[in-house]
Protein backbone atom coordinates (compact mmCIF):
# COMPACT_ATOMS: atom_id res chain seq x y z
CA UNK A 1 0.00 0.00 0.00
CA UNK A 2 2.80 2.39 0.69
CA UNK A 3 4.48 3.16 -2.52
CA UNK A 4 1.28 2.83 -4.16
CA UNK A 5 -0.32 5.87 -2.41
CA UNK A 6 3.50 7.63 -2.91
CA UNK A 7 2.55 7.50 -6.63
CA UNK A 8 -0.90 8.70 -6.35
CA UNK A 9 0.83 11.77 -4.57
CA UNK A 10 3.32 12.44 -6.86
CA UNK A 11 0.40 14.04 -9.18
CA UNK A 12 -0.65 16.62 -6.70
CA UNK A 13 -1.50 16.69 -3.24
CA UNK A 14 -5.02 14.49 -1.63
CA UNK A 15 -6.84 13.68 1.03
CA UNK A 16 -7.20 9.79 2.22
CA UNK A 17 -10.62 9.40 0.81
CA UNK A 18 -9.64 10.89 -2.21
CA UNK A 19 -6.71 8.47 -2.44
CA UNK A 20 -8.86 5.76 -2.29
CA UNK A 21 -11.70 6.69 -4.72
CA UNK A 22 -8.39 7.46 -7.10
CA UNK A 23 -6.89 3.85 -6.45
CA UNK A 24 -10.72 2.09 -7.15
CA UNK A 25 -10.75 4.44 -10.55
CA UNK A 26 -7.65 2.86 -11.79
CA UNK A 27 -7.52 -0.84 -10.31
CA UNK A 28 -10.93 -1.48 -10.98
CA UNK A 29 -13.70 -3.13 -9.13
CA UNK A 30 -11.79 -6.34 -9.66
CA UNK A 31 -9.00 -5.57 -6.81
CA UNK A 32 -10.10 -5.76 -3.31
CA UNK A 33 -10.67 -2.49 -2.26
CA UNK A 34 -8.46 -1.49 0.85
CA UNK A 35 -10.28 -0.21 3.30
CA UNK A 36 -10.09 4.16 4.33
CA UNK A 37 -9.32 3.10 7.84
CA UNK A 38 -5.94 0.98 6.16
CA UNK A 39 -5.01 3.93 3.86
CA UNK A 40 -5.25 6.62 7.08
CA UNK A 41 -3.19 4.48 9.11
CA UNK A 42 -0.57 3.88 5.96
CA UNK A 43 -0.67 7.55 5.44
CA UNK A 44 0.63 8.09 9.31
CA UNK A 45 3.04 5.88 8.76
CA UNK A 46 4.05 6.99 5.47
CA UNK A 47 4.25 10.89 7.21
CA UNK A 48 6.49 9.60 10.28
CA UNK A 49 9.11 8.44 7.94
CA UNK A 50 9.02 11.58 6.54
CA UNK A 51 7.85 10.48 2.83
CA UNK A 52 4.95 12.85 2.85
CA UNK A 53 3.66 15.38 5.06
CA UNK A 54 0.03 16.50 5.45
CA UNK A 55 -1.20 19.87 6.45
CA UNK A 56 -4.71 20.21 8.24
CA UNK A 57 -7.17 22.07 6.82
CA UNK A 58 -10.09 23.65 8.07
CA UNK A 59 -13.65 23.08 7.33
CA UNK A 60 -16.84 24.81 8.93
CA UNK A 61 -19.32 22.24 9.51
CA UNK A 62 -16.79 18.91 9.08
CA UNK A 63 -13.97 17.51 11.21
CA UNK A 64 -10.64 18.84 9.40
CA UNK A 65 -9.40 16.82 6.63
CA UNK A 66 -5.23 16.24 6.23
CA UNK A 67 -4.27 17.22 2.67
CA UNK A 68 -0.83 15.45 1.68
CA UNK A 69 1.64 15.98 -0.26
CA UNK A 70 4.87 14.08 -1.15
CA UNK A 71 8.38 15.41 0.25
CA UNK A 72 11.56 15.13 -1.46
CA UNK A 73 12.58 11.89 0.01
CA UNK A 74 9.36 10.87 -1.29
CA UNK A 75 9.59 11.26 -4.37
CA UNK A 76 13.37 9.59 -4.33
CA UNK A 77 11.20 6.40 -2.26
CA UNK A 78 9.54 6.46 -5.64
CA UNK A 79 12.17 6.92 -7.88
CA UNK A 80 13.63 3.94 -6.29
CA UNK A 81 10.39 2.24 -6.98
CA UNK A 82 10.67 2.02 -9.93
CA UNK A 83 13.78 1.56 -11.02
CA UNK A 84 14.17 -1.75 -9.07
CA UNK A 85 12.49 -4.50 -11.13
CA UNK A 86 10.04 -7.10 -9.50
CA UNK A 87 10.70 -10.47 -7.98
CA UNK A 88 9.03 -13.24 -10.48
CA UNK A 89 6.53 -14.98 -8.85
CA UNK A 90 6.97 -18.04 -6.65
CA UNK A 91 5.58 -21.78 -7.30
CA UNK A 92 3.10 -22.63 -4.57
CA UNK A 93 5.11 -23.18 -1.82
CA UNK A 94 2.38 -24.59 0.24
CA UNK A 95 1.00 -27.32 -1.95
CA UNK A 96 4.34 -27.85 -3.55
CA UNK A 97 5.42 -29.11 0.31
CA UNK A 98 2.47 -31.20 0.71
CA UNK A 99 2.67 -32.90 -2.53
CA UNK A 100 6.29 -33.58 -2.24
CA UNK A 101 5.87 -34.38 1.68
CA UNK A 102 2.65 -36.79 0.98
CA UNK A 103 4.34 -39.92 0.44
CA UNK A 104 6.26 -39.69 3.42
CA UNK A 105 3.18 -39.18 5.43
CA UNK A 106 1.20 -41.50 4.15
CA UNK A 107 -1.74 -39.49 4.85
CA UNK A 108 -2.71 -37.91 1.26
CA UNK A 109 -2.92 -39.70 -2.19
CA UNK A 110 -0.63 -37.58 -4.60
CA UNK A 111 -2.90 -37.59 -7.08
CA UNK A 112 -6.01 -37.27 -5.17
CA UNK A 113 -4.29 -33.81 -3.80
CA UNK A 114 -3.76 -32.58 -7.05
CA UNK A 115 -7.35 -32.85 -8.40
CA UNK A 116 -8.29 -31.17 -5.20
CA UNK A 117 -6.21 -28.43 -6.09
CA UNK A 118 -7.16 -28.11 -9.48
CA UNK A 119 -10.65 -28.12 -8.37
CA UNK A 120 -9.60 -24.99 -6.07
CA UNK A 121 -7.86 -22.87 -9.27
CA UNK A 122 -10.40 -23.56 -11.44
CA UNK A 123 -13.19 -22.10 -8.99
CA UNK A 124 -11.08 -19.46 -8.76
CA UNK A 125 -10.67 -19.18 -12.34
CA UNK A 126 -14.21 -18.90 -13.05
CA UNK A 127 -14.70 -16.27 -10.61
CA UNK A 128 -11.94 -14.57 -12.07
CA UNK A 129 -14.21 -14.85 -15.25
CA UNK A 130 -16.87 -13.46 -13.61
CA UNK A 131 -15.15 -10.80 -12.69
CA UNK A 132 -13.83 -9.46 -16.45
CA UNK A 133 -17.72 -9.95 -17.56
CA UNK A 134 -19.02 -7.64 -15.10
CA UNK A 135 -16.16 -5.14 -15.04
CA UNK A 136 -16.64 -2.44 -17.07
CA UNK A 137 -15.00 -2.54 -20.53
CA UNK A 138 -13.54 0.22 -20.78
CA UNK A 139 -11.16 0.15 -17.84
CA UNK A 140 -7.51 -1.12 -19.68
CA UNK A 141 -5.71 -1.28 -16.17
CA UNK A 142 -8.55 -3.51 -14.48
CA UNK A 143 -8.75 -5.88 -17.27
CA UNK A 144 -5.16 -6.41 -17.60
CA UNK A 145 -4.78 -6.89 -14.28
CA UNK A 146 -7.31 -9.92 -13.90
CA UNK A 147 -6.03 -10.97 -17.48
CA UNK A 148 -2.24 -11.02 -15.46
CA UNK A 149 -4.20 -13.54 -12.68
CA UNK A 150 -5.55 -15.83 -14.90
CA UNK A 151 -2.43 -16.38 -16.96
CA UNK A 152 -0.73 -17.10 -13.82
CA UNK A 153 -3.35 -19.96 -12.67
CA UNK A 154 -3.53 -21.28 -16.28
CA UNK A 155 0.52 -21.68 -15.65
CA UNK A 156 -0.39 -23.21 -12.28
CA UNK A 157 -3.00 -25.83 -13.91
CA UNK A 158 -0.22 -26.66 -16.39
CA UNK A 159 2.44 -27.31 -14.04
CA UNK A 160 -0.31 -29.52 -11.91
CA UNK A 161 -1.34 -31.23 -15.17
CA UNK A 162 3.04 -31.74 -15.23
CA UNK A 163 2.80 -33.13 -12.26
CA UNK A 164 0.19 -35.71 -12.78
CA UNK A 165 1.49 -37.00 -16.05
CA UNK A 166 4.91 -37.86 -13.76
CA UNK A 167 2.98 -38.86 -10.67
CA UNK A 168 0.24 -41.18 -12.27
CA UNK A 169 1.14 -44.50 -11.58
CA UNK A 170 1.55 -46.60 -15.05
CA UNK A 171 -0.22 -49.99 -15.14
CA UNK B 1 -31.95 -47.43 -11.78
CA UNK B 2 -31.84 -43.73 -11.19
CA UNK B 3 -34.95 -41.50 -12.02
CA UNK B 4 -33.15 -38.85 -13.17
CA UNK B 5 -34.33 -37.87 -16.87
CA UNK B 6 -32.50 -39.43 -19.95
CA UNK B 7 -28.63 -37.81 -20.49
CA UNK B 8 -28.94 -35.87 -24.18
CA UNK B 9 -25.36 -37.92 -24.31
CA UNK B 10 -23.95 -41.06 -22.14
CA UNK B 11 -21.43 -43.20 -23.10
CA UNK B 12 -20.17 -46.78 -21.40
CA UNK B 13 -16.79 -48.11 -20.93
CA UNK B 14 -15.74 -46.97 -24.48
CA UNK B 15 -12.02 -47.30 -26.10
CA UNK B 16 -10.57 -46.15 -29.17
CA UNK B 17 -6.79 -47.84 -30.21
CA UNK B 18 -4.71 -45.58 -32.72
CA UNK B 19 -3.17 -48.24 -35.22
CA UNK B 20 -0.67 -45.99 -37.11
CA UNK B 21 3.02 -46.15 -37.21
CA UNK B 22 4.77 -48.33 -34.28
CA UNK B 23 3.14 -49.66 -31.21
CA UNK B 24 -0.70 -49.51 -31.28
CA UNK B 25 -1.70 -46.03 -29.08
CA UNK B 26 -4.66 -46.36 -26.63
CA UNK B 27 -5.90 -43.10 -27.21
CA UNK B 28 -9.29 -43.70 -24.93
CA UNK B 29 -8.77 -46.29 -22.85
CA UNK B 30 -12.61 -46.96 -20.69
CA UNK B 31 -14.56 -44.02 -20.74
CA UNK B 32 -17.98 -43.76 -19.18
CA UNK B 33 -19.53 -40.34 -18.81
CA UNK B 34 -23.29 -38.70 -18.69
CA UNK B 35 -24.26 -35.53 -19.93
CA UNK B 36 -27.52 -33.69 -18.84
CA UNK B 37 -29.61 -31.93 -20.53
CA UNK B 38 -28.34 -27.86 -20.24
CA UNK B 39 -25.23 -28.78 -18.80
CA UNK B 40 -22.14 -27.14 -19.73
CA UNK B 41 -19.11 -29.74 -19.46
CA UNK B 42 -15.20 -28.93 -20.27
CA UNK B 43 -13.27 -31.76 -20.68
CA UNK B 44 -9.58 -30.38 -20.04
CA UNK B 45 -6.19 -32.54 -20.19
CA UNK B 46 -2.77 -32.53 -22.16
CA UNK B 47 -2.34 -32.59 -25.83
CA UNK B 48 -2.29 -36.34 -26.22
CA UNK B 49 -4.36 -37.42 -23.75
CA UNK B 50 -6.98 -38.45 -26.12
CA UNK B 51 -9.74 -35.91 -25.61
CA UNK B 52 -10.16 -34.97 -29.48
CA UNK B 53 -10.41 -38.71 -29.99
CA UNK B 54 -13.06 -38.78 -27.12
CA UNK B 55 -14.88 -36.15 -28.77
CA UNK B 56 -15.25 -37.34 -32.30
CA UNK B 57 -16.13 -40.61 -30.98
CA UNK B 58 -19.02 -38.69 -29.05
CA UNK B 59 -19.81 -36.82 -32.48
CA UNK B 60 -19.50 -40.53 -34.59
CA UNK B 61 -16.60 -38.95 -36.17
CA UNK B 62 -15.03 -41.85 -35.65
CA UNK B 63 -16.33 -45.20 -34.65
CA UNK B 64 -15.25 -46.89 -31.09
CA UNK B 65 -13.27 -49.97 -30.86
CA UNK B 66 -15.32 -50.89 -27.49
CA UNK B 67 -18.26 -49.42 -25.71
CA UNK B 68 -21.35 -47.82 -26.47
CA UNK B 69 -23.32 -44.22 -27.06
CA UNK B 70 -26.67 -43.04 -26.37
CA UNK B 71 -27.83 -39.96 -27.69
CA UNK B 72 -31.39 -39.20 -25.80
CA UNK B 73 -31.45 -43.00 -24.88
CA UNK B 74 -30.45 -43.79 -27.86
CA UNK B 75 -28.27 -46.33 -28.86
CA UNK B 76 -26.11 -46.14 -31.51
CA UNK B 77 -24.37 -49.11 -32.40
CA UNK B 78 -26.27 -50.11 -34.75
CA UNK B 79 -25.80 -46.54 -36.08
CA UNK B 80 -24.39 -46.35 -40.43
CA UNK B 81 -21.92 -43.65 -41.15
CA UNK B 82 -25.01 -42.16 -43.01
CA UNK B 83 -27.19 -42.73 -40.06
CA UNK B 84 -24.47 -40.65 -37.85
CA UNK B 85 -24.01 -37.99 -40.37
CA UNK B 86 -27.91 -36.89 -39.95
CA UNK B 87 -27.73 -36.90 -36.50
CA UNK B 88 -24.55 -34.13 -36.77
CA UNK B 89 -26.79 -31.99 -39.38
CA UNK B 90 -29.77 -32.59 -36.78
CA UNK B 91 -28.72 -33.33 -33.02
CA UNK B 92 -25.24 -32.51 -32.74
CA UNK B 93 -23.56 -29.61 -34.13
CA UNK B 94 -19.72 -29.46 -34.05
CA UNK B 95 -17.16 -26.70 -34.28
CA UNK B 96 -13.86 -27.49 -34.80
CA UNK B 97 -10.37 -25.78 -33.85
CA UNK B 98 -9.46 -24.89 -37.62
CA UNK B 99 -13.06 -23.95 -37.81
CA UNK B 100 -13.53 -26.22 -41.32
CA UNK B 101 -16.08 -23.64 -43.24
CA UNK B 102 -16.33 -24.13 -46.77
CA UNK B 103 -13.80 -22.06 -48.67
CA UNK B 104 -15.77 -21.83 -52.13
CA UNK B 105 -18.86 -21.11 -50.63
CA UNK B 106 -19.78 -17.70 -49.02
CA UNK B 107 -20.37 -16.82 -44.90
CA UNK B 108 -23.84 -17.28 -45.78
CA UNK B 109 -24.18 -20.22 -47.86
CA UNK B 110 -22.24 -22.17 -45.18
CA UNK B 111 -24.61 -21.10 -42.16
CA UNK B 112 -27.81 -22.52 -44.87
CA UNK B 113 -26.04 -25.28 -45.56
CA UNK B 114 -26.65 -27.85 -43.29
CA UNK B 115 -30.38 -26.33 -42.42
CA UNK B 116 -31.04 -26.69 -46.37
CA UNK B 117 -29.37 -30.40 -46.46
CA UNK B 118 -31.86 -31.34 -42.99
CA UNK B 119 -35.04 -30.08 -45.06
CA UNK B 120 -35.44 -27.04 -44.27
CA UNK B 121 -37.54 -24.52 -46.75
CA UNK B 122 -35.22 -22.08 -48.18
CA UNK B 123 -36.81 -19.34 -46.67
CA UNK B 124 -36.83 -20.22 -43.10
CA UNK B 125 -33.01 -21.48 -43.56
CA UNK B 126 -32.59 -17.89 -44.71
CA UNK B 127 -34.38 -16.57 -41.46
CA UNK B 128 -32.45 -18.06 -39.24
CA UNK B 129 -28.91 -17.83 -40.99
CA UNK B 130 -29.60 -13.90 -40.59
CA UNK B 131 -30.81 -14.63 -37.22
CA UNK B 132 -27.77 -15.94 -36.03
CA UNK B 133 -25.57 -14.07 -37.63
CA UNK B 134 -26.60 -10.78 -36.18
CA UNK B 135 -26.76 -12.20 -32.69
CA UNK B 136 -23.11 -13.18 -33.52
CA UNK B 137 -21.99 -9.83 -34.78
CA UNK B 138 -21.37 -10.60 -38.18
CA UNK B 139 -24.42 -8.95 -40.14
CA UNK B 140 -23.18 -7.40 -43.16
CA UNK B 141 -20.51 -10.40 -43.77
CA UNK B 142 -23.14 -12.39 -45.45
CA UNK B 143 -21.28 -12.30 -48.90
CA UNK B 144 -17.62 -12.57 -47.25
CA UNK B 145 -15.87 -15.61 -48.01
CA UNK B 146 -14.56 -17.57 -45.48
CA UNK B 147 -10.90 -16.86 -46.79
CA UNK B 148 -11.77 -12.50 -46.27
CA UNK B 149 -12.80 -13.16 -42.67
CA UNK B 150 -10.34 -13.08 -39.20
CA UNK B 151 -10.07 -16.37 -37.00
CA UNK B 152 -12.36 -15.31 -34.97
CA UNK B 153 -15.23 -14.09 -37.47
CA UNK B 154 -14.39 -17.63 -39.15
CA UNK B 155 -15.12 -19.37 -35.58
CA UNK B 156 -18.25 -17.30 -35.30
CA UNK B 157 -19.74 -18.49 -38.85
CA UNK B 158 -18.76 -21.70 -37.84
CA UNK B 159 -20.76 -21.65 -34.66
CA UNK B 160 -23.58 -19.80 -36.05
CA UNK B 161 -23.18 -23.24 -38.89
CA UNK B 162 -23.27 -25.57 -35.62
CA UNK B 163 -26.33 -23.92 -34.16
CA UNK B 164 -28.28 -23.46 -37.61
CA UNK B 165 -30.99 -27.00 -36.93
CA UNK B 166 -30.74 -26.17 -33.21
CA UNK B 167 -29.22 -29.27 -32.13
CA UNK B 168 -29.81 -30.43 -28.52
CA UNK B 169 -25.67 -30.74 -28.35
CA UNK B 170 -22.85 -28.75 -29.47
CA UNK B 171 -19.79 -30.73 -29.23
CA UNK B 172 -16.89 -27.86 -29.11
CA UNK B 173 -13.09 -29.60 -30.16
CA UNK B 174 -10.82 -26.75 -29.07
CA UNK B 175 -12.80 -23.76 -30.82
CA UNK B 176 -10.13 -21.33 -29.36
CA UNK B 177 -7.30 -23.15 -30.15
CA UNK B 178 -5.93 -21.20 -33.40
CA UNK B 179 -7.35 -17.87 -31.84
CA UNK B 180 -5.78 -15.05 -29.66
CA UNK B 181 -6.59 -13.90 -26.61
CA UNK B 182 -9.56 -11.47 -27.78
CA UNK B 183 -10.94 -14.70 -29.76
CA UNK B 184 -10.88 -16.75 -27.05
CA UNK B 185 -12.32 -13.92 -24.97
CA UNK B 186 -15.15 -13.85 -27.72
CA UNK B 187 -15.88 -17.50 -28.03
CA UNK B 188 -16.07 -18.00 -24.61
CA UNK B 189 -18.46 -14.97 -24.55
CA UNK B 190 -20.83 -16.69 -26.70
CA UNK B 191 -20.74 -20.60 -25.34
CA UNK B 192 -22.11 -19.11 -21.72
CA UNK B 193 -24.55 -16.91 -23.56
CA UNK B 194 -26.12 -19.78 -25.71
CA UNK B 195 -25.15 -22.06 -22.73
CA UNK B 196 -27.86 -19.41 -20.34
CA UNK B 197 -30.39 -20.11 -23.03
CA UNK B 198 -30.36 -23.74 -21.83
CA UNK B 199 -27.63 -25.54 -25.20
CA UNK B 200 -26.15 -28.31 -23.47
CA UNK B 201 -22.25 -27.74 -24.64
CA UNK B 202 -19.46 -30.52 -24.80
CA UNK B 203 -16.42 -28.89 -24.79
CA UNK B 204 -12.85 -30.04 -25.33
CA UNK B 205 -9.95 -27.36 -24.25
CA UNK B 206 -6.51 -27.05 -23.22
CA UNK B 207 -7.13 -23.85 -21.91
CA UNK B 208 -8.49 -23.63 -18.41
CA UNK B 209 -10.24 -20.17 -18.83
CA UNK B 210 -12.50 -21.54 -21.72
CA UNK B 211 -12.65 -24.50 -19.29
CA UNK B 212 -13.62 -22.56 -16.34
CA UNK B 213 -16.92 -21.35 -18.61
CA UNK B 214 -18.76 -24.66 -17.92
CA UNK B 215 -20.22 -25.84 -14.99
CA UNK B 216 -18.24 -28.86 -15.21
CA UNK B 217 -15.17 -30.03 -15.52
CA UNK B 218 -13.60 -33.17 -16.45
CA UNK B 219 -9.64 -33.64 -16.14
CA UNK B 220 -8.69 -36.04 -18.71
CA UNK B 221 -5.25 -38.42 -18.69
CA UNK B 222 -3.86 -40.83 -20.34
CA UNK B 223 -7.30 -41.78 -22.16
CA UNK B 224 -9.03 -41.89 -18.97
CA UNK B 225 -11.23 -39.48 -16.30
CA UNK B 226 -8.83 -38.56 -13.94
CA UNK B 227 -11.62 -36.38 -12.27
CA UNK B 228 -14.63 -35.19 -13.01
CA UNK B 229 -15.60 -32.05 -10.76
CA UNK B 230 -18.94 -29.10 -10.48
CA UNK B 231 -17.26 -25.72 -10.25
CA UNK B 232 -19.27 -23.79 -7.48
CA UNK B 233 -21.77 -21.32 -8.47
CA UNK B 234 -20.59 -19.09 -5.85
CA UNK B 235 -16.51 -19.03 -5.28
CA UNK B 236 -15.52 -20.68 -1.73
CA UNK B 237 -14.75 -18.08 1.21
CA UNK B 238 -11.09 -17.77 2.01
CA UNK B 239 -8.63 -16.30 -0.31
CA UNK B 240 -10.01 -17.50 -3.67
CA UNK B 241 -10.03 -14.51 -6.18
CA UNK B 242 -9.14 -11.87 -4.11
CA UNK B 243 -5.78 -13.52 -3.04
CA UNK B 244 -5.08 -14.26 -6.39
CA UNK B 245 -5.23 -10.09 -7.45
CA UNK B 246 -4.32 -9.12 -4.39
CA UNK B 247 -1.54 -6.60 -5.29
CA UNK B 248 1.78 -7.02 -2.98
CA UNK B 249 3.19 -3.37 -1.58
Amino acid sequence: MRLPLLALLARGPAHGYELKQDLEQVLGSAYPQPNVGQIYVTLGRLEKSGLIEGEEIEQSSRPNKKIYHLTDAGREALRAWYEETADEPRVRDEFFMKLALAPQTRLADQIALINKQRRHYLNTMRGLSKLAAAENRDNRMAHLLIEGAMLHLQADLDWLERCQEELEEPE
Amino acid sequence: MSDSPTPVLRAEGLVKTHHGEGAPAQAVRGVDLRVRHGEFVAITGPSGAGKSTLLHLLGGLQRPDGGSIWLDGECTDSYSEARWAVERRKRIGIVFQFFNLVSNLSVADNVELPALLAGVSPKRARAEREELLAELGLGGKERSMPGELSGGEQQRVALARALVNHPPLLLADEPAGSLDSKGTREVMRLLSRFHQRGQTILLVTHDARLASAADRVISFFDGRIADDAELDVVPPPGTGISGVLQLKD
